[in-house]
């Protein structure tokens, strides 16, 4: 990506924090998406799922909600993934990942096999996401930002 | 965890896994009785069948619509149907099909089986409802077997069994359903016997049957009855039935009435002996249980079988106070309900027509005011007797379109439950006529610019008589809608509100209600014939036929019983604009008009109020679509007189008085909920957007509030979303 930093030497094996990282992803079913509109602030919970190569995150949603409303100004976004569970322990032990990128809306033979990996996360979800005012979202994520015992950080990037 | 249970494997303390019909049999057969043989599907397998591909979480997405006690019968007919079909679509988890055939196999091999539930909990109220669960018999073929097991796990969510959720303590991440796979016996003559008489503990009863049991059980044919002495050994009475007509039998798919052949008809399906037989067998069941035992047996080559025994205490009606309990225990069979459709069509919508025209002939403005006085109180109690009838055979047949629904997605297996709809529209609504009538007026207004002037201005005697002529034919056919149109007060056939109707119509073409069945109802409808086996197919088209007069009496019936209400209404009005007027007998008049019906105070607004607004409503998706528009909300008659073209309709319940105003509607939102009921009808009629069973849509939205309908999920979102 230009414009971005280049990455860190990383500080322990990128294999590690990958593994960290896909297992948090395939654990949790549900993300913080956040949006905007005009510099104000929009977040929601979502159920997600991630592509095998972590770059993509997908979610629905009904088509007349403030969050795809948003979506249509401005299509960046910022989802957290995070395995705490309110508990005191969590500010030490929970990890959290926010994956930064932009979503787009998903048409054709895309939003089937999206809508295929949703539902094999999600099959609950089966007539909600196929409903014809439910739209599919793609979210390509440029970075995340892996958060461990409490304020140690690293960016994953995942920029081809 | 074990899929299939012998029944030596099954001990007393075993309910909370194989359920208490087999905890029951396998006693009995341990004493020694003879029961038919049997495998248990204990509640694991259950477990498994919906921990699997996160059926547990739809059933549990499903029941989180609303909460059930805030449902009407519909509702939860139509939440039960929903989880009926995820069940009958919901595929078994890899090997335990395959596991389940060949358990099945190795006992039964292809022999008929009776396929029953055999619920974990038993004691709760409630729980010994009439068809609670559901029991299927002469079952034969494995695939055929695998689908009644899914139905029987189904009925754990049965109509009847959400309306008492509570009390047995149905939890969609707890409960679950034991099946019972049992040995055909397809005895020659069937029964129950109490083994004491509730009423009077001396005595037992015995009732039998020629056939299979399960028609004396559902009360399909009136079987002969004994009364017996217990302390004697005595037959005191024998009552047999007004006629043996028939007998249920099985068949290759499944079991099919028969008319009883004349050499039976004339006998008892039982002698006196036997008659003793049945109740001394009863009568050890009871000793070897310890309490009055209710059994059900049949007679097979010449020995008697026992099918099921359970306390005398077990066999109660709904519970009492819950008139929904009522609705769903009326669940008609296909034979009932032709009986039903024969009496509506052919005595009670005749009668009903002929009253309301009977009425209409009254001159009222001629009556002294004593006489109309008398006349009110007449027609309240028309009136009334209407209403009586609308609840107790209209409303019934309305099981009519729910039998078929049943049918139709166990043959078919669709995706969306209520594909079935497609095949009842065909048009002929008396509302949709009406509509159609309205519709060519509104079509003169459009051509012609000099009649939308005089509809402004509220009168088109002078400046378009011809079209005035029309209107007045339309009004001596359709005489009520003014009275619908203009609320109560302006019952009297004033013309204002119907040429704001027209006026409103005129502005944009209307889309027109989708009459023709289009290529996709005649496939489905080919469909659905073609799933059955040549030999049924003549009773499927019946059921089908049935279903669409069922479909079209939904409607229609709120027009027959309207136009009587009309009539009341209008000889009110008259009564109470000659007390206004200074009435002679103004205390006759008062009296009579005592009992009138006011229309309520107008529900204050809860929308903003302390702080708070809904965003999304949720409710049932009744009719497919996708629209927005400014609200409507009905509240009091005018409400539906300021109705604009474009407006999504909100209200309470879509009535007679409201059908004409749907084709100006973007969407409809009612509070009223059901996938069935008459709003729901017209809107797919319509092909409108629709919502029901939005709670308390009327208090929380606004006339005005921009919403988003969504009538594929059941969701209504108000407000443009600002942030």
């Amino acid at each position: 990506m230009s414009g971005s930093p280049a990455p860190p030497p990383p500080a322990e094996g990128t294999e590690e924090v990958r593994g960290l990282l896909a297992r948090l992803l395939a654990a949790e079913r549900f993300a913080v998406l956040a949006t905007q509109r005009e510099g104000q602030p929009y977040a929601n919970l979502v159920a997600f799922a991630a592509s095998e190569d972590l770059s993509t995150l997908f979610f629905v949603t009904p088509r007349a909600t403030r969050k795809v409303e948003n979506l249509r100004r401005d299509p960046r976004v910022a989802l957290l993934v995070a395995d705490s569970r309110n508990r005191a322990a969590d500010i030490a032990a929970a990890a959290a990942a926010t994956g930064i990128g932009e979503a787009r809306e998903l048409a054709g033979a895309a939003r089937a096999e999206a809508l295929a990996r949703f539902l094999a996360r999600h099959p609950a979800l089966e007539e909600f996401a196929r409903a014809p005012t439910c739209a599919a979202f793609a979210v390509r994520i440029r970075r995340y930002l892996l958060v461990r015992r409490f304020q140690e950080v690293t960016e994953v990037f995942l920029d081809p | 965890m074990s899929l299939v249970l012998e029944p030596q494997a099954i001990g007393p303390g075993d309910r909370p896994v194989a359920g208490g019909k087999a905890v029951r049999l396998a006693r009995m057969l341990r004493a020694g009785f003879r029961v038919p043989g049997f495998l248990c599907l204990p509640a694991g397998a259950y477990r498994r069948f919906v921990a699997a591909g996160g059926l547990a979480e739809r059933i549990r997405l499903e029941l989180s619509r609303k909460d059930a006690a805030a449902m009407r019968w519909e509702e939860l007919w139509d939440c039960a149907t929903r989880i009926r079909s995820l069940f009958l679509r919901h595929p078994f988890p890899p090997g335990m099909d395959g596991a389940l055939r060949e358990a099945l196999a190795r006992r039964f091999g292809d022999g008929p089986v009776a396929v029953r539930s055999s619920a974990l909990e038993e004691d709760a109220p409630g729980a010994s409802f009439a068809g609670l669960h559901a029991s299927f018999v002469a079952v034969s073929g494995a695939e055929a077997v695998l689908e009644r097991i899914r139905l029987v796990w189904a009925s754990l969510w049965s109509d009847a069994a959400l309306l008492y959720r509570r009390e047995l303590g149905l939890d969609p991440g707890q409960s679950a359903m034991a099946v019972v796979v049992q040995e055909m016996v397809a005895g020659e003559a069937s029964g129950i016997c109490f083994s004491q008489d509730p009423g009077v503990p001396s005595q037992a009863v015995v009732e039998a049957a020629w056939g299979l049991n399960q028609a004396v059980v559902d009360g399909e044919v009136e079987p002969d009855r004994w009364i017996v002495d217990r302390e004697h050994r005595r037959i005191l009475e024998h009552r047999p039935p007004a006629r043996r007509g028939r007998r249920l039998i099985p068949t290759p798919g499944g079991v099919r009435f028969e008319a009883l052949p004349a050499a039976l008809s004339g006998r008892p399906p039982l002698s006196p002996e036997e008659a003793l037989a049945v109740a001394d067998l009863a009568r050890r069941a009871e000793e070897h249980c310890g309490e009055p035992q209710d059994i059900e047996w049949t007679r097979s080559g010449g020995e008697f079988v026992l099918l099921q025994s359970r306390p005398t205490t077990a066999r109660r009606g709904g519970a009492g106070g819950d008139s929904r309990a009522w609705y769903l225990g009326l669940r008609r069979s296909f034979e009932n309900l032709k009986r039903l459709r024969a009496g509506i069509e052919g005595q009670r919508i005749p009668e009903a027509e002929r009253t309301a025209a009977a009425l209409a002939a009254v001159d009222l403005a001629r009556l002294a005011d004593a006489e109309l006085a008398l006349e009110i109180e007449r027609r309240r109690a028309i009136h009334r007797r209407w209403q009586e009838i609308y609840t107790a055979e209209f409303i019934p047949f309305a099981h009519g379109m729910r039998l078929f629904g049943e049918v139709y997605n166990e043959r078919l297996k669709p995706e969306d439950p209520y594909e079935f709809t497609a095949l009842l529209r065909r048009g002929g609504l008396l509302s949709l006529e009406r509509n159609r009538a309205l519709e060519h007026l509104a079509a003169l207004v459009r051509e012609r610019p000099e009649l939308a002037a005089c509809l402004a201005a509220g009168d088109c005697a002078a400046a378009a008589p011809d079209f005035q002529k029309e209107l007045e034919s339309f009004l001596l056919r359709f005489g009520d809608v003014t009275c619908e149109l203009g609320g109560r007060a302006l019952c009297a056939g004033a013309l204002r509100p119907l040429l704001h109707l027209l006026h409103e119509m005129a502005r944009r073409p209307s889309p027109g209600p989708r009459d023709a069945p289009g290529p996709d109802a005649e496939r489905l409808e080919e469909a659905y014939l073609a799933s059955f086996p040549e030999e049924r197919r003549q009773e499927a088209a019946e059921l089908l036929d049935l279903a669409r007069a069922s479909w079209r009496l939904r409607d229609d019936d709120n027009l027959h019983v309207g136009r009587i209400e009309a009539r009341l209404r209008e000889a009110e009005a008259e009564g109470r604009r000659r007390l206004a007027a200074g009435a002679a007998e103004e205390a006759a008049l008062r009296g009579a008009l005592a009992a009138a019906e006011e229309p309520g105070p107008a529900p204050a607004a809860g929308n903003g109020e302390g702080g708070l607004r809904p965003r999304q409503l949720r409710g049932q998706p009744a009719g497919p679509g996708f629209a927005r528009g400014p609200a409507r909300v009905i509240r009091a008659a005018g409400d539906l007189e300021r109705f604009r073209a474009g407006e999504v309709l909100v209200c309470d319940a879509i009535d007679p008085r409201m059908t004409h105003v749907v084709p100006l509607a973007a969407a409809i939102v009612e509070r009223r909920g059901g996938m069935l009921i008459h709003g729901a009808i017209i809107a797919r009629e319509y092909g409108i957007p629709c919502v029901t069973g939005v709670p308390e849509a009327v208090r929380l939205i606004r006339t005005g509030d921009l919403l988003a309908v969504d009538g594929y999920l059941g969701i209504v979102t108000v407000g443009e979303g600002e942030l």
